[in-house]
């Protein structure tokens, strides 16, 4: 799958993944969180990890700065960042790497707030732990980036706690931090998931405009097929640990070709009261990764499957402006 | 207060009706407070909430966080206990009743609560789990549980033969499933669904709504369907109310209020709904947040984030107003957008009388 160029027209490829394969000791075994996983950011670019429970998109994300929990590991391929193999660079080297060239927001930002700490310490230390700035210069750049951020009165917030704030707030804060260094690639698992749709809505315009400013890239981890194609520039579909389908998003969006990525957007529910088709479920259960079939993960819930579904390779098929399926039975290209 | 929805758009007697309930919960009393003689603070999460259900109706109640909604299903089947207000099911006084005439109410209402992991005993097989409330309601003979379980594991499209096992052998999708058929087991009239999909992912989510379709239609149930997002309820509800801060801003049949929302509340809401096909223009990002439910601010409680808000609107509580519409009982809680709409019809609603 080769990157098309960005709205930027800047082509430099920050981040190149191939063959990314993580697992998980389970009894005598392994289960594989993540199964041979491709994937490429260029500058100002941003992609989108969309999948359901469990298939592997946050560990996926997590791994690119080293962070797989604990017994998980990395088991093969490469995360090239800038041509630097990151799955063998040093705990210092990554340490260095993360807040200020990659940087990361979560699902939870009660989570990743210091409790007993005010918003304004925890920025104004990012900000002189990272940039080596001095008091001052650190609480006046923290006043700057809470007002970039949407934080309404940032003078009077930089003496809040966290508990004091909304949740839609904390992100705003978590992001302040994050862009703090202004790095180059922004990694977003699931960042507007807890908030109210309004909320969310305002944060991704934030983080989209931001992106506009700066020309960092993105790439965004979502269990939402609307929050992906309204924000993203490409999009991987995982199932399972496995890539089904990834390409440019107006390609997968409007002509999707798994059958899992049409499944998902038939299940998808919509504003239209009448005369939409209802939404059609999915049948089955979700996967469970330490009892995959062989082959196409999805085929016990698919309604195309056929005998030869246990021998599919589970590549995708190089095809048409970098739009791949590793289902060689549908959708296949006119 | 008026009744919602009037009697206009039916002669039917309500199932269940609603009016002016409030609840207010107040937080626990802090030393400085205590010395400096300051009320303890006060969350406002229902602020004089109507609404009328029919028969075989089901009405979706659609808020964020913090509008009142979960309150509003608790305070039905009265696991809070509302500060003001009454509420009729069934031609009976719900707030009144004790006792006997209590626990035949609470058989006849029912509620699937947003999380199947906490909302199921972990020590308790499913079969037992879903015939133990049909047999402390004298509905089935001493004996007669696995079968009873049996069938209605079926109805809800699990395999009867996994009435042994306990929750944690099932996903997320089936414990809701087997929430769904401990509710239905006692034979209900009204089904709560407070949040009942939201935590499951898209394709099971939807083989649920179905499933609930499929459910009513058998049964004949009426329902609440309470969700934060206006996507999840399009499909099921025959009304929506849309609640914000303790109050339903507007309420009607779900095909007029979303043709033609004359809240900018639910406005706000339709607009900021993910697009699947990437349409969205993109604003300068807004930073207004909802007010916090201890300071409902005084006027339109949405009058703080309201691009349309004017003078009037932070001084003056708005009235309901009827919104002309097809199918009748179309309310708006707005000084504004009503009195726009007069004089830009949208498209959608030309059907309409008036």
């Amino acid at each position: 799958m080769s990157a098309p160029g960005t709205p930027a027209g800047n082509d430099e490829m920050l981040l190149d993944v191939r063959g990314l394969t993580i697992g998980f000791p389970a009894g005598e075994g392994l289960l594989l969180a993540a199964n041979r996983i491709d994937f490429q950011v260029a500058a100002g670019q941003t992609v989108g990890l969309v999948g359901e429970s469990g298939c592997g998109k946050s560990v996926t994300l997590r791994s690119l700065l080293g962070l797989v929990p604990y017994p998980g590991e990395v088991l093969d391929g490469e995360i090239r960042w800038l041509g630097e193999d990151l799955r063998v660079a040093s705990k210092q080297r990554l340490a260095a790497l993360r807040g200020r060239e990659i940087s990361m927001i979560f699902q939870d930002p009660t989570a990743c707030l210091n409790p007993v700490f005010t918003v304004g310490d925890q920025i104004v230390e990012t900000l002189r732990k990272r940039g080596g700035l001095g008091k001052a210069e650190a609480r006046t750049r923290a006043v700057e980036l809470l007002d970039r951020v949407g934080v309404p009165s940032p003078e009077r917030r930089l003496g809040a706690y966290p508990h004091q704030l909304s949740g839609g707030m904390r992100q705003r804060v978590m992001i302040a931090i994050a862009i703090s260094a202004r790095p180059k690639l922004l990694l977003a698992d699931e960042p507007t998931t807890a908030l109210d749709v309004t909320i969310q809505e305002q944060i991704l315009s934030l983080l989209v405009e931001f992106q506009e400013e700066s020309g960092m890239a993105i790439v965004l981890v979502s269990h939402d097929l609307g929050v992906i194609s309204e924000t993203c520039d490409e999009v991987v579909v995982m199932y399972a640990g496995r890539r089904l389908e990834a390409g440019v998003r107006q390609a997968v969006m409007s002509s999707p070709r798994h059958p899992y990525t049409r499944g998902l957007i038939q299940a998808m529910p919509s504003l239209e009261v009448s005369d939409e088709p209802p939404p059609v479920p999915i049948p089955g259960q979700p996967p469970n990764l330490a009892d995959l079939p062989s082959g196409c993960p999805f085929a016990p819930r698919c309604e195309f499957s056929r005998p030869e579904c246990e021998s599919v390779p589970m590549t995708l098929d190089a095809d048409v402006a970098g739009h791949g399926s590793a289902c060689p039975f549908v959708g296949a290209p006119a | 207060m008026p009744v919602r929805g009037g009697a206009r758009v039916s002669a039917d007697t309500p199932l269940l009706s609603v009016a002016g309930l409030t609840k207010r919960f107040t937080d626990r009393h802090g030393i400085v407070d205590k010395i400096r003689r300051r009320p303890p603070p006060v969350l406002t999460a229902l602020d004089g909430v109507d609404l009328l259900l029919r028969p075989g109706e089901t009405l979706g109640v659609v808020g964020e966080s913090g509008s009142g909604k979960s309150t509003l299903a608790r305070c039905i089947v009265r696991l809070h206990e509302p500060d003001a207000g009454s509420m009729t099911f069934d031609g009976h006084d719900l707030l009144g009743a004790s006792g006997a005439e209590l626990r035949v109410m609470r058989r006849s209402i029912q509620m699937v609560f947003q999380d199947p992991y906490t909302s199921l005993n972990p020590r308790l097989r499913i079969g037992a789990a879903v015939a133990e409330p049909a047999r402390v309601h004298g509905l089935i003979e001493r004996g007669g549980e696995q079968d009873y379980a049996r069938q209605l594991l079926e109805r809800v499209g699990i395999r009867p033969e996994t009435l042994r096992r306990f929750p944690h052998e099932f996903s997320g999708g089936q414990r809701q499933r087997i929430a769904i058929a401990r509710s239905l087991a006692v034979r209900p009239k009204l089904l709560i669904a407070d949040e009942a999909v939201s935590a499951l992912d898209v394709s099971i989510q939807a083989q649920l709504l179905s499933l609930l379709e499929e459910i009513r239609a058998d049964l004949g149930l009426t329902m609440i369907f309470i969700a934060h997002q206006l996507a999840v309820i399009s499909r099921l509800a025959d009304r929506v109310a849309i609640m914000y801060l303790g109050r339903i801003v507007e309420t009607g049949a779900t095909a007029d209020v979303f043709a033609n929302p004359r809240h900018p509340y639910t406005q706000a809401l339709l607009e900021a709904h993910p697009r699947m096909d990437g349409s969205r223009v993109r604003k300068p990002s807004a930073r207004t947040e909802a007010p916090s439910p201890y300071a409902i601010p005084a006027g339109c409680r949405f009058h703080t984030r309201c691009p349309l808000a004017e003078d009037i609107c932070s001084r003056v509580d708005p009235p309901e107003v009827e919104i002309p519409s097809v199918r009748g009982g179309h309310l708006s809680a707005c000084h504004v957008l009503p009195r726009l709409g007069e004089a830009h019809p949208p498209a959608a609603v030309s059907e309409a009388p008036g």
